[in-house]
Order: structure tokens, then sequence, then C-alpha cells
């Protein structure tokens, strides 16, 4: 029962854009398209995942015992950077197919917030590996359902008329601030769970 | 001296981190809850923009050019874990509140992007005036943001009541206020660049 909490409220209680306002960058920049987004969203569940698992067993195996947490921050950005370029070289390697589709996708999400984010919010949450597993995997659907309903939207917005002054940028984050009021409604369903 | 004032305004005006370049928007959205919040965030992001962009410029020619991204990154994490350190200790309160938002400056594309573009270029003394405009453009913007989501969700401005908090709407406070009145101020923003080059 608590699993399932942890994966509703990351989903759709806690939404990482619309609510916790991470990977805000990628989301306005590669969202022009649905195909696109659905690429960033599948390349950030993929390097979400690893990284958060890796960077758990660093800090619970490293930084923990040898009571050097205030290297958090330097330590994780570089373990996240490396990491992102060997999932590169590797599925060059491994699976071109695969890396034809995320390549262009995975440089960017070195610099998207969300993973720092989820790593270090995993440890201020005191989760253990399951949980922060689970909940790395359950916020980047967050992610890919957020992008993709934005992603869309925004291909219609293409299309119509908008003020000189409105188009490109802000009318996107008008449409993502309705978007964020809509998943509002979600809010008080995490009581349930508790 | 007049080069690096002009630096100094290019940041603030011309290329306005948020309503122009639209770097770093993620701080920028989370932490303008409160005119307060916003305009301490973005004091912390200069202060990283100032010391990585002088620590960058010094090295950059020490600095291998392959590995170049990945020592950016070491300097600028190491000022962040700096501020976040000194702020837990002296101001907590402020900390709490900005909470994930502080060791999350280190990928803050803003100041990767000053390194890269500015600092690994220029002289020492340019990109301190380049990362106290481009600080003070984000500061500026992150305070108004601040200011007017805080005056229209609860009828202050840096907890000074100007109107009864009753007529407030507590949806600016909250998430899909920052998305609409950040896009209304760009572009307000947008209007006002453009009638300035008519004219």
């Amino acid at each position: 029962m608590e699993l399932i909490g942890i994966i509703i409220v990351a989903i759709f209680v806690n939404n990482v854009v619309f609510s916790q306002f991470l990977g805000i960058c990628p989301f306005l920049g590669v969202s022009k398209k649905v195909d696109t987004a659905i690429g960033m969203g599948i390349a950030v569940m993929f390097v979400l995942t690893i990284a958060t698992i890796v960077t758990y067993l660093i800090h619970k195996g490293i930084l923990e015992p040898f009571n050097l947490e205030y290297l958090q921050t330097i330590s994780f950005i570089l373990v996240i950077a490396s990491l992102v370029q060997m999932v590169e070289i590797v599925l060059k390697k491994t699976s071109p197919a695969l890396y034809e589709a995320l390549g262009v996708f995975l440089p960017l999400i070195t610099t998207n917030c969300v993973i720092l984010g989820v790593a270090i919010l995993v440890i201020q949450k005191d989760f253990n590996l399951l949980e922060s597993v689970i909940y790395a995997v359950s916020t980047a659907i967050g992610y890919a359902i957020a992008i993709i309903i934005f992603s869309s939207i925004r291909e219609q917005l293409a299309l119509t008329k908008v003020p000189k002054s409105m188009q490109g940028i802000p009318i996107a984050l008008i449409t993502a601030g309705i978007i964020a009021m809509a998943f509002m409604g979600f809010s008080g369903i995490d009581q349930v769970f508790n | 001296m007049n080069k690096n004032l002009k630096v100094l305004f290019n940041g603030v005006i011309k290329e306005n981190p948020i309503f122009v370049l639209l770097l770093g928007m993620c701080p920028t959205l989370a932490t303008t809850s409160s005119a307060i919040n916003g305009m301490s965030m973005g004091l912390a992001t200069m202060f990283v923009l100032i010391c990585s962009n002088a620590v960058i410029s010094m090295l950059k020619n020490v600095i291998p050019d392959m590995v170049r991204i990945p020592a950016f990154i070491v300097i600028i994490a190491t000022f962040v874990t700096v501020i976040e350190m000194l702020m837990n200790a002296y101001v907590p309160a402020l900390a709490e509140s900005l909470g994930i938002f502080l060791p999350l400056i280190v990928v803050n594309c803003l100041v990767l992007g000053r390194a890269e573009s500015f600092a690994a270029k220029n002289s020492v003394i340019s990109s301190i005036f380049d990362g106290i405009g481009m600080g003070l453009g984000f500061t500026l913007s992150l305070t108004l943001l601040g200011s007017v989501r805080e005056l229209l969700g609860t009828g202050t401005i840096f907890s000074l009541n100007i109107f009864p908090e009753e007529y407030g709407s507590l949806l600016f406070v909250l998430a899909p206020g920052a998305f609409i009145v950040l896009g209304y101020l760009i572009s307000i923003f947008n209007s006002l660049q453009r009638k300035r080059q008519t004219n």
C-alpha cells in the first residue's frame, strides 16, 4: 500500500514539472513536437532510474560511513555527468537503434535538474533502495506524462493565432500554468494512503 | 572601464537571463512564491556566478579543452557547496524554504552557460563584471516575479501590507501562478522591447 502511495503521489499529486518545478528547461525546449517529447520522456526514465540507484549506493556506501555528506552535491553531479557519458557510449555499442532514438537527448539530460533533484530528494526523504527506485521510475513517468500532454497542446498552439507579444514561450508558460491548475485537482488523493 | 560597464548592463537588460535568454527556469518558477525568497535565491546564484566566473577565467589557460566541462562543473559545485553551508549556518530558515533548489544551483544552465560562453574567453576583471551583471539581472527578475506573485496572492510585498489578504488569490502563490505570472511578465517585456526597437 505504501509503495502504491509513493507511485500515485510522484506521478500525479507532486508531479515533477507542475508542482515541483524540476526539469523546466527541457520541458520548454523539446516540447514542440509529440515525437521528441516521447523520446525525451523515455530518455529521462532510463537515466533517472540508473542514476538514482548509483547515487543512492554511493551515498549509503561511501559518503555516510566516512561522514562526507557535505560532498554530496559535488560527487552526485560528477557521477551523473559521467554516467550519462557512459550510457551514451554503451548504447552506441550495444543497441544502435535505441541510440538513434535517444542519442540527441542524452547530452541534454546532464543539465536536467530532475536527475540531481531526485537523487537528493531520495536521500532527504530517507527512502530505502526499493522505494528509491520506485520513486525514480514514477517521477520519470510523471515527467513523461507532463511533457507529452504539453507537447500535444503546443502542436495545436502552433496553428493558433496568438497576440504578437505572447507568441512562443509566454503562451506556452500560460498553457503550462493551466495544466498545473488541472493537476492541482489531484491533491488530497495522497491522504487515502496515509 | 567603459567596456566593463557595458558588460554589466548587458546582463541586466539586453541579455536578461530570464526574460531574454530564458535560462535557469526551474529556480525561477520554484522559489518565487514570495519576494524575499526570490531575492535570496537570486543573491545565492549571483554569488556562485561571480566566484565561478572569476576562478574559471583565471584557470582558462590551465584547463585542457577536452575536460573543460567537467572541470567547470567541479568549480561551480564547490562554490554551491560553500553557499549551501553558509546559508545553513547563518540563515537556516531561508535555506529551509529554498530547500532542494539551493544544491540545484549546480545544474542552473545560467551558471554553466556564462562559464562556457564568457568566462572561458575573457579576462578575470570583465568575467567578474559579467557575473555581477548576469547575477543582478537574475536577482532583479526573480525579485520582480516574487513581488508580483506575493502581491496578487496575499496582498503583500516583502511582507509589507498593500491590500487586505482576503482580496488576494492564493492561486498565484501556488504552482500554476508561477507559470502564468512568468508568461505575462515575459510578454510584457517582449512588447516593451519591440516598442523600443521601433522607436
